[in-house]
């Protein structure tokens, strides 16, 4: 456990130094909601019900970014040699990883989040105790496959290219029961209906959690 | 490093196949009787099928050997994964492609977003994604071993893809068999399309297995001359 949090302790603090990832994650994310307020123009009136997949691609893009920075800035100095060098069990260096990528995204999630507000014209209030409680588990869903796919990108000739290649189709149940979780709580009031979604994205996480911690081992291999 | 390029048991495939494919196309196209509704248009139904559980077939296979690999680290089992995963994806486009052509005639539309169709799509993109992530990293060992993982993960994503989307609207045909919708006179031509295209995949895997350990050995080969230079 305190291994987990060193390596999470590790990339929070090189992250607060640098900002080098969450500014990128929280720009592009930015990004893509204008660019997505453009695309729509012609809906602009009634845009609520496309706002839920709206905000899912900006998440899932800017998470992508984020995901790719984990490894990535690992490999600079031969700092993932380092790590991999240390008497510590891999999984430890997963959980920590995910971790800081669960954080990046969930603070760079509100933001956009905030934007979104602004842009499309939204008022929510007593939604956001559910909204936080989507955005927190389809972000571990999202970061417990991410971070072990992201692991695997880093270490091909494509290097940061392969990994939304290799991420989306994986990732499609977690953004389908987002967006429908989210879209439930936006647009209806029938927050009985959350159970379903919310559901299936708690065993994709669970699920993939497990997989990606034993596989883990295997894909940093030398 | 000699190994039999030719084995018998290919041999007896080939001469089941000629004449089975032949026996297919004649049960499916004349034998069959014509569907009173849709006509001549449903004998697609009997290649469709087929290709879908050759195709869901050859995944499995995929992920059996997935797993061997990784518990067995033997070089086989990656190319028996990379050849099963290949196959799935040829047959699981034959599945999208005869889909839209009877569903055009039949529902008006190319394509639907029922969970069947999607599931099918996401299962094609999944192994897309496997063969691409192999194009990508040179040394075979990480290559297989991470290959392996991938198809690990992307078995286990099939079930909770269909978890998401089974409550969208189905028009696809239900599984006709498990409720008896086949009439009886239809079935001798269902089975053996179905029994045609697994001997098919079982053939075309052999063959593509044999192929692959040729180009590992010639791999390997090249990279011991290249140490001893």
């Amino acid at each position: 456990m305190t291994k987990i949090w060193a390596v999470f302790r590790k990339d929070l603090l090189i992250e607060l130094r640098t900002k080098d990832t969450l500014n990128s994650m929280l720009f592009f994310g930015v990004v893509v909601l204008v660019i997505f307020s453009f695309a729509l123009a012609s809906l602009r009136e009634s845009i609520r019900p496309a706002v839920p997949g709206i905000l899912w691609v900006a998440f899932a893009f800017s998470g992508t970014l984020g995901l790719n920075r984990m490894f990535a800035s690992e490999k600079e100095n031969g700092c993932l040699q380092g790590l991999l060098m240390l008497p510590i069990d891999r999984g430890a260096i997963y959980f920590g990883k995910m971790l800081a990528a669960t954080v990046f995204m969930l603070i760079s999630e509100l933001i956009m989040f905030a934007v979104t507000l602004v842009f499309f014209n939204l008022t929510v209030w007593h939604e956001i105790p559910y909204l936080i409680l989507v955005f927190l588990i389809g972000t571990l869903g999202f970061t417990a496959v991410g971070t072990l796919l992201s692991a695997i990108a880093v270490n091909t000739k494509l290097r940061e290219v392969l990994l939304p290649l290799i991420l989306f189709p994986v990732i499609l149940p977690i953004l389908v029961n987002a967006v429908e979780a989210t879209n439930i709580i936006l647009n209806t009031s029938d927050y009985g209906a959350l159970r379903l979604p919310l559901t299936v994205m708690t065993v994709f996480t669970i699920v993939f959690g497990t997989i990606s911690y034993i596989l883990f081992d295997y894909v940093l291999e030398d | 490093m000699s190994r039999k390029i030719r084995s018998r048991f290919d041999t007896v495939l080939a001469i089941i196949l000629i004449p089975g494919m032949a026996l297919a196309l004649y049960m499916a196209l004349i034998q069959a009787p014509r569907e009173s509704t849709m006509g001549d248009l449903q004998r697609i139904f009997y290649f469709h099928v087929a290709a879908a559980i050759a195709g869901m077939t050859a995944f499995a296979i995929n992920f059996i050997c997935s797993i061997a690999y990784i518990a067995r680290r033997n070089r086989r089992w990656d190319s028996l994964a990379l050849s099963a995963a290949e196959l799935g994806v040829v047959y699981l486009m034959i599945v999208l492609i005869t889909g839209p052509i009877w569903a055009k005639p039949a529902w008006f539309v190319w394509w639907t977003w029922s969970p069947r169709l999607t599931l099918s799509l996401v299962l094609c993109l999944l192994y897309i994604s496997y063969l691409l992530i192999r194009n990508y990293i040179e040394d075979p060992e990480k290559r297989a071993l991470v290959s392996a993982a991938f198809g690990i993960i992307a078995f286990a994503d099939t079930p909770l893809v269909w978890f998401s989307i089974r409550w969208w609207r189905d028009h696809h045909p239900g599984p006709m068999l498990e409720t008896g919708g086949l009439a009886p006179s239809m079935r001798p031509a269902f089975y053996v399309c179905v029994a045609v295209f697994q001997v098919l995949m079982v053939f075309l895997l052999r063959r593509r297995y044999c192929l692959e350990t040729m180009r590992g050995d010639m791999e390997l080969l090249e990279r011991q001359s290249d140490a001893s230079r």
